[in-house]
């Protein structure tokens, strides 16, 4: 080395100039070549599609219209549910006293009570006045509605009062504003009052009459020019989110009503009808109209009294529903077969290399350590990626046909969302795979590092969704473990105008799905770190 | 892995303090007893570095979950539908993992550094050698489980009683003196040891460390996930009954028996199945493959 007429080859020197390039397509043919390793992410694949369509096959749905007919089973169970303008499954049922509305106008109401009447138990609501007990639901709702038309699952936006979240404007089933706090009584009336003008509603409420807040605004596209505007009703399943138990949960206990009463009702602007019609929207759409003989309205001079049953809402998945409802995300349980293997073969990545002594080579060969371990993580996670990615893609689509061909609904989302899912699901695989390596880099023990990852990954999930532990404590295992990042799996939002207990039990993450997501990806940063700081110090 | 001192020790019988004459007669005939097999595997697994460490992992762990799990939840005055027992043993779930390691190493590890071809030439008769190392680390495992589960029991009965779980919710506090406690206890101490066993079993199936811990953990926490899942109420139930985690883990139920799918002690069968059949696959393998 002291001799400075001959340039003596040196690797290092090469390496740099070579680049990392170089030092990746080393690790991709190490990976390539290890049958067994190649074998392991084909088998991860396989696992996601085959334990998922498993499960898919598994469950066929049974059902029968009436007593007298044919049990039904599979698809012709299908409900026919509503689809908002955005696409997604809604509810909309409520009791609709309406006139038509041509171009623009206003309507306004004054609303002097609510009240409601729940049935107790298995007595069906139908059966008049029998086991009806008094009370209104927190989103029993009532006010005035505009709507494109009385088909279920039409634009609209609305003012209401309800049981016990006061005045809101509510439009195309997702969208809730707030306005007037407080119960509405004959002491204390409220004053709704919804504009349209082109394709924008305006919504107004006012305690008295004269004094006029306005509480929010809708753009609603594709309104017809003739709509239908006017009073109305209605009142979800009586629910009860129970918090206490393990797991959590929502009880249903079965349909409610809401009867409002109001006057001073107008509607201003050109309308080609002269007379209040009333009629139930959505009445047998989702099974839970057993209440509809109650519904109805009756007007004395300027008071109308309004009482329906129903909601005007996102469709969520809630136990206790009226059918078999799913979600795209059910498809991809296969996964953790997947993520599995995925951390064994990613332990084995690197550990093979301490058992076998192949790392003195390795390091021999590339001395800047650092970069061994960014050349693995890179190769591990990438190839990873495209494991998973191969497995959802497939999965994803087939889990919804063959979960529609068993009656189960499936609950449709926007594309975007889907694509969230499926690339979530591969991209949680693969930093699933970046930790596994990085913890094997840090422990040198494929027993240790396989049961260490799959550990703190899967089992804080089947404590968080198995229902042993209390809804605080599930949450908070959600939260702070690695498992938080099954979060990108979810579709569907929780919906605060819609009651139930959205327990992680049903898929309801505590974070948002790029959050939960992260929060993966933060562990297996310090893992990394961890790896990279012992991989440096340590002999090999 | 420890390098070579194990493979010296099997073969130099002047450090065994039994007849070393007849030892050596032993060796050299390719016949040994069981009592000698075992001294031999419980000298490898007691040498082995990680040992001491995985045992207090399986008392550390199940002792913290189990600790955790019964201090997040609380019996309100309206009552609640918790098993107390079950509660405060929470910690198996993890524990179980750490068992799975200890035993799954116990042959794996002679398979990664090629010592098993040495125990082998030593112990020629095969199946002596996986007896031995199942009962040495059952025998292990029973003891680090019996630990465990008394301290996860106490601290549940510590905790318990102060977060509304009293008689007059209707909980008698938790004592081993109570039957279906007691089963609880001891039921789960014998689940750790049937765990051992089949991950011994799956460990000699595979022969590599990595991939058995990986199918041992896949076999125990999927079914979990899978049955929550599964809309097909038939085969939910197979899945409670026949899954070895759902069904072994049934053995710690002290309430609310009638609602199980399978009965506790049944269920614990379902698990020894399980053991049995593994260690019976490994074993006919072990004595029909090269190693």
């Amino acid at each position: 080395m002291t001799t400075p007429t001959i340039t003596p080859y040196r690797p290092g020197q090469q390496a740099v100039r070579d680049g990392f390039a170089q030092l990746l397509w080393a690790e991709w043919t190490k990976f390539r070549t290890v049958r067994g390793w190649v074998i392991g992410m084909v088998v991860a694949a396989l696992a996601t599609v085959l334990l998922g369509l498993l499960i898919a096959r598994g469950g066929s749905v049974t059902c029968q219209n009436g007593p007298t007919s044919p049990v039904l089973s599979g698809a012709a169970c299908l409900p026919h549910v509503p689809l908002g303008p955005d696409g997604q499954a809604v509810t909309d049922q409520f009791y609709f006293v309406r006139r038509p509305l041509a171009v623009d106008g206003s309507v306004t109401v004054r609303v002097t009570s609510l009240t409601g009447l729940h049935a107790n138990g298995n007595v069906r609501a139908g059966q008049a006045g029998q086991g009806l007990t008094k009370g209104v639901e927190p989103w029993s709702k009532a006010g005035i509605i505009i709507k494109a038309s009385t088909r279920p699952g039409s634009a609209y936006a609305a003012m209401m009062v309800t049981g016990s979240h006061g005045v809101r404007m509510q439009y195309d089933y997702t969208h809730d504003t707030a306005g007037l706090p407080g119960a509405v009584s004959p002491a204390s009336p409220r004053w709704l009052r919804l504009t349209r003008s082109g394709d924008t509603i305006i919504g107004y409420d006012s305690a008295d009459g004269t004094h006029w807040t306005k509480v929010g605004a809708a753009r609603l596209a594709s309104l017809p020019a003739t709509v239908q505007a006017g009073l109305f009703a209605t009142s979800p399943g009586h629910t009860t989110v129970v918090s206490q138990s393990l797991g959590g949960g929502t009880n249903s206990g079965g349909p409610t009503l809401a009867t409002a009463v109001f006057d001073h009702a107008m509607l201003s602007g050109p309308s080609p009808g002269g007379a209040w019609t009333g009629d139930p929207v959505g009445g047998n759409a989702t099974g839970g109209a057993a209440s509809s003989g109650l519904q109805g309205f009756h007007q004395v001079g300027g008071r109308f009294t309004v009482t329906g049953s129903g909601d005007i809402a996102p469709l969520v998945l809630a136990a206790g529903g009226a059918f078999p409802i799913s979600t795209i995300e059910q498809g991809l349980v296969g996964a953790f077969a997947g993520l599995i293997a995925v951390i064994v073969v990613a332990v084995m990545f690197i550990t093979a290399e301490y058992r076998r002594g192949m790392i003195r080579t390795t390091l021999a060969a590339s001395p800047r350590r650092g970069r061994v371990l960014a050349a693995k993580a890179i190769v591990a996670g990438a190839v990873t990626f495209v494991a998973g990615l191969a497995a959802a893609i497939v999965m994803v689509p087939l889990g919804n046909r063959l979960a529609n061909a068993n009656g189960s609904y499936v609950l449709p989302v926007t594309s975007l969302t889907e694509l969230r899912v499926i690339a979530g699901t591969a991209a949680l695989l693969a930093v699933a795979a970046v930790l596994a390596l990085a913890i094997g880099t840090a422990l040198r023990r494929s027993a240790g590092a396989v049961t260490a990852v799959i550990v703190v990954i899967v089992l804080p999930y089947i404590l968080g969704t198995a229902a042993v532990l209390p809804v605080g404590a599930e949450n908070w295992l959600l939260r702070v473990t690695p498992a938080a990042a099954f979060a990108i799996q979810q579709s569907m939002p929780q919906y605060p105008q819609v009651t139930a207990g959205y327990p992680p039990t049903a898929g309801y993450f505590p974070l948002a799905p790029w959050a939960g997501f992260a929060v993966l990806c933060g562990y297996a940063a310090l893992a990394l770190g961890l790896a990279l700081y012992l991989l440096r110090r340590r002999d090999a | 892995m420890s390098h070579g001192p194990p493979a010296q020790r099997a073969n130099l019988p002047d450090h065994l303090p039994a007849e070393p004459e007849g030892m050596r007669n032993a060796l050299h005939a390719g016949w040994t007893s069981l009592r000698e097999a075992l001294q031999a595997e419980w000298t490898k697994l007691r040498t082995l570095p990680g040992t001491p460490w995985l045992l207090a992992a399986i008392i550390a762990l199940t002792v913290a979950v189990s600790t955790a799990a019964a201090a997040a939840v609380t019996c309100p005055s309206g009552g609640c539908s918790v098993d107390p027992a079950k509660l405060s043993l929470t910690g198996i779930e993890l524990g179980q993992a750490v068992v799975a390691i200890l035993a799954v190493l116990a042959i794996g590890s002679e398979y990664s550094t090629g010592m098993i071809r040495t125990t082998i030439t030593a112990i020629p008769r095969r199946t002596t050698v996986l007896a031995a190392k199942a009962a040495i680390v059952t025998g292990l495992v029973l003891a680090a489980g019996t630990i465990a589960v008394l301290a996860s029991l106490l601290a549940g009965w510590l905790i318990l009683s102060g977060h509304g779980f009293t008689p007059a919710h209707g909980y008698p506090p938790l004592s081993l003196g109570a039957g279906p406690v007691l089963r609880a206890a001891a039921g789960s101490v014998l689940y750790l040891a049937l765990m051992a066993l089949l991950s011994l079993g799956i460990a000699t199936i595979i022969r590599d460390s990595g991939a058995a811990i990986g199918t041992v953990l896949g076999l125990l926490y999927l079914s979990p996930i899978i049955a929550a899942v599964v809309n097909n109420p038939h085969w939910h139930n197979s899945i409670e009954r026949y899954a070895p985690m759902n069904a072994g883990l049934t053995i710690q139920a002290t309430t609310g028996l009638r609602g199980l799918p399978i009965s506790p002690w049944a269920g614990l069968g379902v698990l020894a199945a399980w053991a049995a059949a593994a260690l019976l696959a490994g074993g006919l393998l072990l004595r029909l493959r090269d190693t």
